[in-house]
């Protein structure tokens, strides 16, 4: 079960959502196992940083402009935005304590 | 005192198999399962060569099924990653991410092995852009592109079969003139019209737009060293594994590939660690291998914790005669 705290993003609503603040996205599909691996990271990350960043994710079956855009021909892939620009690339499989690293690093500038 | 008796690294077939051993010998192992839960399969689709399942299974599938039936028997699974073990002590310490650690009597390694990647270092840096170890994950962006595999083993074949939904090309780049993989393989290969064969050639470069994005590969001949441009959109390399031992080098025997050496059985260089699975295997690599392993590694333990509590209890009894 995916953690409520856990946005979802589509094409429709993600400049939007990513506009402001530290935003994490997380590019899945269904039929990914790694994704899936992944997913319960995701969920510890919205939990941590609840209120401080935003976590979300991005079904790339469902939503594919925004894939495209950012050139993501793989997943998982996390995406960190900081005031909607491009701030962290994260392709794959990573330990929660890195990812949570990364965006503390960017908190804390 | 140990905190456990069994602690299980890794939770593919040899992990979780030996989970399942060990559970149902009333050890109540610790597993833990690391950052590729669930091992390689859980990068296939289709399972059509373990033993049981006349249709084939999901490999996804087998390993929920294979969790389920270790956890029932009271296998504690954990998740995330070991950053240290200390085998030099006794009991064994496995420290985890957080930090926190376990003692235990027993270890057994089942962290298997994980995808190789070319040596040309552009592969690396254009992952997640069109270069690809995992084409279940990754297939469906190449709808209608063309692409290529590189490897000519029978995971490269299946990843090139599968890849055919989706692109309307796949070159199959292999350093020999013939395949490693079966025959069974090979023939549905061959049979695919979408599949095309590149012989005696490995990848120079990949290439990319200023986007970041795969526009193409040099491709070269190994036996004439003649280079060609190839536009694609996508590079999957199935060349093989390496093993996951970096967390046991200097304190366990290697052999000359890096994977763990095992002797009579399930047994290390160290008594009390034992090892299944792809770690210590880089001939048969099968899943249905790997899962007898680590019922090996499982049985092999059960002994060895035996003998310890025989030792102790003559001990004990020693003592009380004195």
């Amino acid at each position: 079960m995916a953690s409520d705290k856990v946005k979802t993003f589509t094409d429709d609503n993600f400049d939007q959502e990513t506009k402001q603040g530290l935003v994490l996205v997380d590019f899945w599909a269904e039929w990914c196992g790694p994704c899936r691996r992944l997913a319960p990271t995701v969920d510890a990350l919205a939990s941590e940083f609840d209120g401080r960043a935003t976590v979300a994710k991005l079904n790339v079956d469902e939503n594919p402009n925004i894939p495209g855009r950012y050139a993501v021909r793989g997943i998982p892939t996390l995406l960190l935005f900081k005031q909607g620009e491009l701030a962290e690339t994260i392709v794959g499989l990573r330990g929660k304590d890195d990812i949570a690293k990364l965006i503390e690093r960017h908190l804390g500038d | 005192m140990a905190d456990r008796k069994v602690v299980i690294i890794g939770s593919g077939p040899a992990g979780l198999t030996a989970a399942l051993y060990t559970a149902r010998a009333n050890l109540t192992p610790l597993l833990v399962e690391g950052l590729e839960a669930g091992g390689q399969l859980m990068l296939t689709t289709m399972v059509e060569n373990w033993p049981g399942f006349r249709d084939g299974i999901m490999g996804p599938d087998l390993m929920t099924e294979m969790r389920a039936q270790a956890e029932r028997f009271g296998t504690e699974i954990v998740q995330g990653n070991v950053t240290r073990v200390d085998l030099k002590q006794r009991p064994f310490m496995v420290t985890f991410e957080d930090g926190k650690h376990v003692t235990t009597e027993t270890l057994i390694i089942a962290t298997g092995a994980s995808a190789r990647w070319l040596e040309i270092g552009s592969d690396r840096k254009l992952a997640g852009h069109g270069v690809s170890t995992c084409a279940t994950c990754d297939g469906y962006f190449f709808r209608g592109k063309p692409i290529a595999v590189v490897g000519g083993g029978d995971s490269a074949m299946e990843e090139a079969i599968y890849l055919t939904r989706f692109a309307s090309k796949v070159s199959v780049i292999h350093r020999r003139e013939s395949l490693r993989a079966s025959k069974i393989m090979q023939d549905k290969a061959f049979a695919n019209p979408k599949i095309e064969f590149i012989w005696d050639s490995e990848i120079a470069e990949v290439q990319a737009t200023d986007k970041g994005e795969v526009s193409g590969i040099i491709v070269r001949n190994l036996k004439t060293g003649h280079l060609s441009d190839l536009p694609l959109d996508g590079v999957f390399i199935a060349i093989g594994h390496t093993p996951n031992t970096s967390l046991f080098t200097g304190q366990i025997e290697l052999d000359e590939n890096g994977y763990i050496r095992t002797r009579t059985g399930s047994r290390t260089s160290v008594p009390g660690v034992f090892a299944a699975g792809d770690v210590q295997d880089h001939i048969y690599r099968q899943a249905i291998t790997a899962a007898g392993s680590g019922c090996m590694a499982a049985l092999d333990a059960e002994r060895y914790l035996e003998g310890l509590h025989l030792a102790a209890d003559n001990t004990d009894a020693a003592l009380h005669v004195g």
